[in-house]
């Protein structure tokens, strides 16, 4: 039986059990953020958000592609993450799913995602692809255990998504639509670096290049807090481009001043819990930030 | 130490979430100084209700919450001073900042006695104000009634910096176990006490 038959047999034989075991393989909740933030990228366009098919389209496309990148991923990274306590349990190191079974998956549901996507709109189709082919390719694949600078790619893949969002609202690529990207480039390192300071020894024991073993704990703080501030100055200027109200602005402020004096904190005063401490409150912004521009244009 | 149960969280959101409503779209048309004080006051709130939680009730001990803690009656009673009693403007703004620098600078370099009577003093002035003018200015008729309900949310905080005062000096009304039972809800109500106060001025 060839490896597609085999994986078709087994998705239909008891295919809730199947679901249960493969949904970790997209890492949901990572995903769902990357998804809130298309579709706050494409409301942030003021087009007919509402417009059912064009809508099921991005949330579709959007969620086969980023589902299929994370899959992929998880694929290529198996080795490494047997290594690690944190991510030793998951699927694929733990031998729960047959790996080319799950490269197969991943395979699929990337070309369905970005194939949706280029049906949709070309240079939308583009900007997925774009996200994809930088973090399967260039992040995972060529840089992730070369440099700590690989999280560049990472987070230039991971604000894909938002500008992919306003693109297939405007059916171009805009200031707007960069400056979106870039505060989701710029909030990356608030949130993979408190992760890499918190699994330290994971990430060594992996032998994963991370900015807390190259440049030490210390100097990593100061990363964090100068993007932190990058990152809400950027969202602060595209939020502005959009035309938020100064309501939903004055909301933003408050929650960019909060995650700046818990960046600034975690450096002047550095400890384990401020450290994870920071790591949900950037990722409490980043998903405030997406629901203010999805109410507002909503 | 209790630790922070589901119910507290959810308390802690609808907090967070009423608060930021309040930033979002409750006081618009208001004059400047009046937008900046109450954005600055309930947007402390909602990072305080997010604070809490994610770090939990631990957050409470550090030395820096009782300046935060300060910042919300002080901005909430420049913003009813500016807004109803501007002729007061200048001078409260004057005692504002420097009842914030006074708190702030004795905390770290001043005796504890001190320091209490400096908190005490420029919390009280604060407290009064949001408790006592809403409730004069709706019985004198210069707003509706509703208006009163801000002098309620004034009584709750009023009531909750009191508790987490004694508690800070060892001298604990309540345990500390019940005050910080009683914090998420005395939080919630507050908020909607203010909201719908400055709703129905």
């Amino acid at each position: 039986m060839t490896t597609l038959s085999r994986t078709i047999h087994l998705l239909r034989v008891d295919l809730p059990d199947r679901l249960r075991t493969y949904w970790p393989l997209i890492k949901s909740l990572q995903t769902g953020l990357l998804l809130l933030t298309g579709l706050a990228g494409f409301a942030s366009a003021r087009c007919p958000v509402l417009e059912l098919p064009t809508l099921l389209g991005l949330a579709g496309s959007l969620f086969l592609a980023i589902s299929g990148s994370t899959i992929l991923n998880m694929v290529y990274d198996r080795d490494i993450d047997r290594k690690m306590a944190r991510t030793a349990h998951r699927p694929l190191p733990a031998g729960e799913i047959d790996a080319d079974q799950a490269l197969l998956i991943g395979l699929m549901l990337s070309w369905l995602g970005v194939g949706w996507a280029v049906a949709l709109s070309p240079l939308y189709g583009l900007v997925v692809f774009a996200g994809l082919f930088f973090d399967v390719v260039v992040y995972t694949i060529w840089l992730k255990r070369r440099t700590p600078w690989s999280i560049v790619w990472g987070g230039i893949s991971g604000g894909m998504p938002i500008l992919a969002g306003r693109v297939l609202g405007i059916g171009q690529i805009d200031l707007t639509g960069i400056l979106l990207a870039l505060a989701v480039l710029l909030w990356i390192p608030t949130h993979i670096m408190t992760f890499s300071m918190r699994y330290y020894n994971d990430y060594r024991r992996a032998g994963v290049p991370t900015f807390p073993a190259t440049y030490g704990f210390q100097t990593t703080r100061l990363i964090i807090a100068l993007s932190s501030l990058g990152a809400a100055l950027t969202m602060g200027a595209a939020a502005f481009l959009i035309g938020l109200t100064w309501g939903y602005l004055r909301v933003l402020f408050v929650l960019s001043a909060g995650l700046l004096v818990l960046a600034v904190t975690s450096v002047l005063q550095p400890s384990e819990k401020l450290n994870m401490g920071l790591f949900k409150y950037a990722s409490i912004y980043m998903l405030s930030s997406m629901l203010l521009v999805l109410v507002e244009m909503v | 130490m209790k630790k922070i149960s589901v119910v507290d969280r959810i308390l802690l959101l609808l907090t967070g979430l009423a608060a930021a409503y309040q930033v979002a779209v409750g006081i618009e048309g208001l004059g400047g100084l009046t937008v900046l004080c109450y954005t600055i006051a309930f947007g402390v709130l909602l990072i305080a209700g997010l604070l809490l939680i994610i770090f939990g009730f631990e957050v409470l001990e550090s030395p820096l919450v009782v300046v935060v803690a300060a910042i919300i009656p002080l901005s909430l009673s420049l913003g009813l001073v500016a807004e109803y009693l501007p002729a007061f403007r200048t001078p409260y703004l004057i005692f504002v900042v420097a009842g914030l620098l006074a708190i702030l600078i004795t905390r770290y370099a001043a005796p504890r006695p001190v320091a209490t009577v400096t908190l005490a003093t420029v919390h009280g002035v604060a407290g009064l104000l949001i408790f006592g003018l809403p409730i004069i200015l709706s019985l004198q008729g210069v707003t509706r009634p509703g208006f009163a309900l801000v002098g309620v949310g004034g009584a709750l905080i009023g009531i909750g910096g009191l508790l987490l005062a004694f508690l800070r000096v060892e001298k604990p009304i309540l345990s500390q176990e019940t005050i910080y039972k009683l914090l998420p809800g005395l939080l919630l109500l507050m908020t909607l006490a203010f909201i719908a106060g400055l709703a129905m001025a």
